[in-house]
């Protein structure tokens, strides 16, 4: 039996990480995420589950990553300036092969600039924001549904690839409130397990090693130095260094096919929108607006790692509308993996893109 | 366990640590207060942050996180707040702690989260080279108070009680006996323990600084450090402080409402 209810996307997000078995919260208020942390402070304490309010996003992240060797999910929400403070430890958390989930509430930036309005301007500071090479995995919600399904499967994508995982959200999705089907249990896939007497970072084919949970007597060390796969420290041997950092970057491009999440519309169209997020839903109501097969759509759920061979399927497409709340981000990483051409529809400011501009844009190109 | 030398990764020797370095016997009377307490490697994480002193974690055979620079504290928080019923324990150094941790230090003394934290104190940046940190003595050389340092130095311990800690001591390299003993106290202790060590840094410090040698270095702080007791008397006499000197013991230790202690 599912429940109905009329709920905010950033409880939403709270609740789909409850369902999901999230046990702890580190967070630190910041606009437009504090629903989140507010949420889970009231709710945390219910499940016996632990919320703290740490000092700082530093610390927020840190201690999420702390919760996570105990083996626990562990979860932090922010937005912009609190996201560019925790890129320091995201960078630990991919070295180290931390489950985590950070959500991202995304708003107009640089700097503080729109706290309240709505933005995509993290989505390569979520790919590449901590320094060195690495990859990460993260989900793109566009609705109050879909914050909640999404939130609970980053859990099982930071589970199944040891990566931090991310929601990036933004402050529309965050803040709307729309009805809500609340099922009665989430797929929960766990962490698989350390083998005992197997070397806590040696990998099997799929390049993720089992997880050793603090206080099981694996005794790892677990540190964000370049090691072997016994977690011993080798910073100067290029071929210890080579072995890992690849073997963290193919062990999540690698598995692009099978986390791929994405919905087709229309695949036999000429012009086609790719989407994720909010802008979504303005795709969508074009789409229904202009009733024309001609005109498709590719909308992501799974933003990175990108889904290059979904582009593949529009067989006859001419053009691929790219609108975005940013001035054009994911529409340089699509036009990398396509050579039919990409255009971006930038929208920046905080306002949505409204259908009929977009039904102009595709309109231009039939 | 029985012997405090059954707690390291034999295999990871040899250390990194310079001949003369006071972090070793400060890594040997905290394994043994914690053999004293009868923990054992299933039950205790060692956590650190960057910097020589925050390398002693990677010698031993417990669960261990090292992390990034400053931050060993938050991931300490979270570890002991999912698991209270293991025992946290924090090595860290003046750096790490007072300058790029100085934010979460002060915060988990407020808390008083059920944490014990080893700060080697060598008023250095040993790691990268000698720099000045928050801890360089007025007029002490590094490398970068190359006419000697302008800034005053934190007082580590003096602020760690002031923001809420229920345990808090300082000794030295010297002082092995009561360095064990206050280690000791601070694991016994519900809430958050700071145990300050002042360590000898021949290499990035002393030979700045006329101490050239490890001897030299150790029989300055055996010269300097004035017991607690006779420390507060002198203050109350109005007695001049001889220069360079500072107070060693147990600065307090008391039962404020704690986090993460275990029920």
């Amino acid at each position: 039996m599912t429940r109905l209810e009329f709920m905010q996307g950033n409880t939403a997000c709270a609740e789909g990480a409850l369902a999901a078995g999230c046990r702890f919260f580190g967070g630190y208020p910041i606009t437009p995420s504090t629903e989140i942390a507010e949420h889970m402070a009231r709710k945390m304490p219910k499940v016996g589950g632990v919320f703290i309010q740490m000092e700082d996003e530093l610390a927020s992240i840190a201690s999420v990553i702390g919760a996570s060797w105990t083996g626990v999910r562990a979860m932090t929400a922010t937005s912009g300036p609190g996201f560019s403070l925790m890129m320091e430890n995201i960078g630990y958390a991919i070295m180290t092969e931390t489950p985590c989930v950070v959500v991202d509430i995304q708003r107009g930036g640089p700097s503080t600039g729109q706290p309240t309005r709505a933005a995509q301007g993290d989505m390569m500071q979520c790919r590449f924001g901590s320094h060195g090479d690495g990859s990460v995995i993260a989900v793109s919600p566009a609705s109050v549904q879909e914050i909640y399904e999404l939130t609970a499967k980053a859990f099982n994508l930071a589970d199944r690839y040891r990566v931090p995982t991310f929601v990036m959200a933004d402050e529309i999705i965050g803040h709307m409130r729309e009805r809500i089907e609340i099922p009665d249990a989430v797929e929960i896939v766990p962490r698989r397990p350390l083998e005992k007497g197997s070397l806590p970072f040696a990998a099997g084919e799929d390049g993720v090693p089992g997880f050793p949970a603090f206080g099981n007597g694996y005794g790892v060390h677990v540190t964000g130095l370049t090691h072997d796969e016994r977690g011993y420290p080798s910073t100067t041997d290029p071929h210890v260094h080579e072995r890992l950092v690849s073997r963290l970057v193919n062990k999540v491009e690698g598995a692009r096919q099978e986390m791929a999440d994405f919905e087709v519309t229309n695949p036999d169209a000429e012009v086609v929108f790719i989407s994720y997020g909010a802008p979504a839903r303005a795709v969508a109501q074009a789409i229904h607006d202009m009733d024309d097969e001609r005109v498709g759509h590719l909308r992501l759920r799974v933003v990175w790692p990108f889904p290059d061979f979904a582009l593949a399927l529009f067989k006859s497409a001419r053009v691929f509308l790219m609108p975005e709340l940013n001035l054009g981000q994911m529409a340089r990483e699509a036009a990398r993996h396509t050579n039919v051409p990409v255009v971006s529809i930038p929208e920046i400011g905080g306002e949505l893109h409204t259908p009929d501009r977009l039904i102009a844009c595709a309109e231009g190109y039939l | 366990m029985n012997n405090f030398q059954d707690w390291f990764r034999q295999d990871r020797l040899p250390h990194i640590y310079c001949t003369g370095c006071g972090n070793g016997t400060v890594i040997n009377c905290t394994l043994n207060a914690v053999n004293a307490m009868g923990w054992t490697p299933e039950n205790t994480v060692f956590i650190s942050g960057i910097g020589c002193s925050s390398r002693a974690p990677g010698y031993i055979v417990t669960d261990s996180l090292h992390t990034t620079h400053g931050r060993a504290i938050p991931f300490a928080t979270g570890v002991k707040l999912s698991r209270p019923d293991l025992h946290v324990v924090v090595f860290t150094g003046d750096g790490d702690l007072a300058a790029i941790g100085g934010n979460h230090f002060i915060h988990a003394c407020r808390r008083n989260i059920d944490l014990t934290v080893v700060c080697m104190n060598n008023y250095i940046y040993g790691m990268t080279g000698g720099q000045g940190s928050p801890c360089t003595p007025l007029g002490a050389v590094s490398t970068t108070t190359p006419y000697g340092c302008a800034e005053p130095p934190f007082d580590l311990a003096a602020l760690a009680v002031a923001a809420g800690a229920n345990h808090v001591a300082r000794w030295t390299s010297y002082h092995v006996k009561e360095l064990t003993k206050a280690i000791h106290d601070g694991l016994e202790t519900p809430g958050f323990s700071l145990i300050e060590a002042v360590v000898q840094c021949p290499t990035g410090y002393g030979r700045k600084n006329r101490l050239r040698d490890a001897a030299a270095m150790v029989g300055w702080m055996r010269d300097h450090a004035v017991l607690m007791q006779r420390w507060r008397r002198m203050q109350e006499e109005g007695t001049p402080l001889p220069p360079g000197a500072f107070p060693v013991g147990e600065f307090v230790r008391r039962n404020l409402p704690a986090m993460g202690v275990p029920k």
